[in-house]
């Protein structure tokens, strides 16, 4: 000990188990100045770029049919898929959080499987079923539908990328309510959907909004997937991600950032909520949200 | 199917449509890829493997997206330990903020990114100032993969920040150790699992990253055109066989990735104790 | 190494403060800290391990001010509540984590050093062993180990058996004063159990408010408490309040004969144990009562008694063969009792 310090030392360390302040503000203002540069002066270049030209022009932006198109048929596709893959994974979690059968790790990894496939593969996988040399194109194109390079196209690319995202919510919120309510139900005589409206739901309704409003924001967002399929059709087949592409590829910003803006509202949106709901419904949320 | 049977109804309904939407819209597709990919058998992939462009894409994308992920890493570590151990004003906000590469859509991520480090940005033109160029240059992509990566490293650290025992710190201390060592030789072999599984997360994910790349890549041939970009251009040739042969050599990695995960998680449980 | 607390205070927002305490250990003692929760037990151990800093007061470690010495210089082995075993280290690492953070000595020294420490906590054969393959009562003893390996000036325990079965911990306190007795550590352990505290240590110091209420041998706490807190915190007492008219304590107005222990004389609180006492019949006693309860217990019978008027409740240990039926009229005769003024 040969530091032994005799007498009283200025500002003693407050606890052993923590870093100096010193070295505590320094790892803040890393910490801080790196979230600042990655993740909130994008968002603010956002909106600074949208409004560069003022905020009459940032709203003219909306006014071209164009525009408006891509809005409509963003809203369209999820109007389509958001419902389908909140049935689907309401039907699975039930499946899966409720009851004990054989094979159920693997089909939790295959719901998950397309998290780990690359957008562009999500895309690319619809144009081998219904390109022109694709699998089912030819017969298809016999028959006069179509799929590819058109809405179903879309809306199929869409569902693919966001399937997982209510059903990931909602699994772990269930298994850990477990059945004991249910079947209290049960034996008081209620029946089959009367229970998971009455019983159910009301117990994992914060897991379900949350994972709807991922799975709508994720699906507004989509662009490598929608981007490969969709054919780029301006003012047909162009949603909004797409569209904010071709007006930047356009050089024309304001229009450009303006769309994105949106897009980066829903975003905000998704993670307030997420932080709200977070705060009133615990933790429960939070663990379970596994992003 | 059932292990035992069941007073709750519905396990038919539920199991049965499960499986049915699975197979339509995950499955079905995914198996035409399988298809597509038999009909090009191992010498097809190897052999656009071995394309020059498509060798330095899958080398691009795979080399900056490792590098990206060791970048989050370091910083996931930072901010959870920040975000948990310190309080300061505003912390609430900036947690949520996190999530944010996670929500944003990539393509508004991408030209958000792209505006703001190209040469007349506001950070590239800092940098313009001393000769480096950031957007349309392979740092440009690293700084978009750095981008995406981000909320995966710092997801898995944080919880075993906040579960950290404090009692173990302070032990560690009452034994002599200095600050540094603590950290080293008690804190971060707790951690580990959990920055490895951050780590490959944010891997797997730059990775297979589109969106958010292309704006700010410059998508030159061997110099900064990513895997997933190739797919893209192949398919625009209408050369499926080709974007077929790239699609699962970077589906085979992510597989194997994630198979790393689940080994990793299962030997810290292992040694642990289920932590 | 003797240690002296002087004048030490520590403000909390919540429970736990110290307010102005003194406190002096010798070498080579093992002294308890007891005290209920919130009296600031816990929050002296961690003070002297140098966890938690006085905001005045001072520290001595024999004549070196220790009060500004960081937890590292401070040389001391603490054994924490829940053990804080390192999980992803071995047995032996753990013991030898100590020794190789301070450079002592080459890695054949350690490891003969941890060979030495295994055998004095008899777990041999656990070197290899990760702490979630031992028993409580065997991490318990890691973490002792853990602690001793770098020649502590002093051994600090919090709450050490807190976190295990009753039967584990009666065997291991008692291999723990043996232990002191061979090692002669100056130790301090912190428990909420006075049985614990009188068992095993040589002193006990009573914690309450965030100060000490007395220090003292088990006799001298128990047959010859300092304050009223003592009396009744340490084993049973019931309290009545009294009068007092110069000579005898008086209850409601009747003045009744007994033994008076302690200083004080004058109107406060007359405290009693319930073997102190005795039940006669009612027409010969000064004070009388009514049985409101009677229980068997594994010994005898436990009464209790509401003399008076007022809601006052007694005590009493009774032999199972007396007969004594609730809702009777009794006699109490008090054998000896001590009396305290009221504070405030």
């Amino acid at each position: 000990m040969s530091k032994r310090l005799v007498s009283k030392r200025p500002v003693p360390p407050p606890t052993a188990a923590t870093e100096r302040p010193v070295t505590r503000l320094c790892l803040t203002a890393v910490a801080l100045a790196f979230l600042a540069l990655f993740l909130v002066l994008p968002v603010i270049v956002v909106f600074s770029e949208a409004l560069a030209k003022g905020v009459t022009v940032y709203l003219e932006t909306f006014d071209d049919p164009d525009a408006r198109a891509a809005i409509e048929l963003t809203l369209l596709v999820v109007a389509i898929a958001v419902p389908l893959n909140l049935v689907f994974g309401v039907a699975a979690s039930w499946a899966i959080a409720k009851f004990e059968f054989r094979g159920k790790s693997l089909l939790i990894t295959l719901i998950d499987l397309p998290f780990s496939v690359s957008p562009v593969v999500s895309g690319l996988i619809y144009v081998l079923l219904f390109g022109s040399q694709g699998l089912f194109g030819p017969w298809l194109e016999a028959h006069d539908i179509k799929i590819l390079f058109a809405l179903p196209g879309i809306v199929l690319a869409t569902m693919f990328v966001t399937f997982p995202f209510v059903a990931r919510e909602l699994i772990p919120l269930m298994q850990e309510q477990g059945s004991l309510d249910e079947e209290a139900a049960l034996t008081l005589g209620a029946r089959g959907f009367r229970i998971f409206f009455t019983i159910t739901l009301p117990n994992v309704a914060w897991g379900l909004l949350y994972g709807v409003l991922l799975c709508t924001a994720r699906a507004m967002g989509e662009f490598g997937a929608v981007s490969v399929v969709s054919g780029h059709i301006r003012g047909v087949t162009d949603t909004m991600p797409l569209h904010v592409e071709i007006l930047y590829n356009e050089y024309n910003f304001v229009a450009a950032f303006a769309m994105a803006s949106l897009l980066t509202l829903m975003a905000v949106v998704t993670l307030a909520a997420k932080t709200v709901l977070e705060m009133h419904y615990g933790d429960a949320l939070a663990r379970t949200t596994r992003i | 199917m059932l292990k035992e049977p069941s007073a709750i109804p519905g396990f038919g309904l539920a199991f049965g449509y499960t499986l049915f939407y699975l197979g339509l819209i995950v499955l079905l597709p995914l198996s035409a890829l399988v298809l597509e990919a038999a009909g090009l058998g191992l010498d097809g992939i190897l052999r656009i493997a071995s394309e020059p462009r498509v060798y330095a894409a899958l080398r691009i994308s795979f080399g900056l997206a490792f590098a990206a992920a060791i970048i989050d890493s370091v910083f996931g570590l930072l901010i959870a330990w920040v975000l948990v151990r310190y309080s300061f004003p505003g912390r609430k906000v900036i947690d949520a903020a996190v999530d944010l590469p996670f929500a944003l859509p990539t393509a508004v991520a991408g030209i958000a990114l792209a505006t703001l480090y190209a040469p007349t940005g506001w950070l590239g033109g800092l940098f313009a100032a001393y000769g480096i160029k950031i957007a349309f240059t392979p740092l440009g992509i690293l700084i978009a993969l750095i981008f995406v990566g981000l909320p995966f490293t710092v997801r898995t650290v944080q919880p075993l920040v906040a579960e950290v025992d404090r009692e173990v710190e302070e032990a560690s201390a009452t034994l002599g150790a200095s600050r540094r060592q603590t950290l080293l030789r008690v804190i971060l072999p707790i951690f580990a699992p959990a920055i490895l599984t951050g780590f490959a997360l944010a891997f797997a994910r730059a990775v297979s990253e589109y969106g958010s790349v292309i704006f700010i890549a410059g998508n030159l041939p061997f110099v900064s055109e990513i895997a997933p970009q190739l797919i893209v251009i192949k398919l625009e040739e209408f050369d499926y066989r080709g974007a077929t042969g790239i699609a699962l050599i970077m589906l085979t990695l992510s597989f194997a990735i994630l198979l790393a995960i689940n080994l990793i998680q299962a030997w810290s449980r292992r040694r642990l104790g289920g932590v | 190494m003797d240690i002296r607390i002087v004048g030490v205070s520590k403000a909390f927002g919540r429970t736990g403060a110290l307010r102005g305490l003194d406190l002096e250990i010798s070498a080579g003692e093992l002294i308890a800290l007891l005290g209920p929760s919130g009296s600031g037990k816990t929050t002296l151990l961690r003070v002297i391990a140098g966890l938690e800093f006085p905001d005045t007061g001072q520290v001595y470690f024999g004549n070196e001010d220790a009060t500004g010495l960081a937890v590292q210089e401070r040389q001391i082995g603490f054994v924490f509540q829940h053990y804080a075993l390192f999980k992803h280290m071995t047995v032996f690492d753990n013991i030898a984590y100590g020794l190789r953070v301070r450079r002592r000595g080459t890695a054949t020294e350690i490891a003969a050093r941890v060979g030495e420490l295994l055998e004095l906590v008899q777990l041999t054969d656990f070197a290899a062993r990760h702490p979630r393959q031992l028993s409580g009562g065997q991490r318990q003893r890691v973490a002792l180990a853990r602690a001793l390996a770098v020649d502590p000036r002093v051994l600090l325990l919090d709450e050490p058996f807190g976190a295990l079965d009753a039967k584990i911990r009666r065997d291991l306190r008692r291999w723990l004063r043996e232990l002191h007795d061979r090692t002669g550590h100056t130790t301090v352990f912190v428990t909420h159990d006075q049985e614990e505290a009188i068992e095993l240590a040589d002193r006990v110091a009573i914690l309450n408010g965030g100060r000490i209420e007395q220090v003292g041998t088990a006799d001298d706490i128990y047959d010859r408490p300092a304050t009223a807190f003592v009396m009744s915190f340490v084993g049973d007492t019931s309290a009545i309040p009294v009068g007092f008219d110069g000579h005898r304590p008086s209850f409601e107005g009747r003045a009744f004969d007994t033994c008076l222990l302690g200083p004080h004389r004058g109107p406060g609180l007359f405290y009693v144990r319930p073997r102190d006492v005795e039940v006669t019949a009612p027409e010969a006693a000064a004070i009388t009562g009514k049985v409101r309860t009677v229980h068997r217990t594994a010994t005898g019978l436990r009464t209790q008694i509401s003399p008076g008027t007022t809601d006052t409740l007694i005590e009493i240990e009774l032999d199972s063969s007396a007969k004594v039926k609730a809702g009777s009229q009794v006699g109490l005769r008090f054998l000896r009792g001590r009396l305290f003024g009221v504070r405030g």
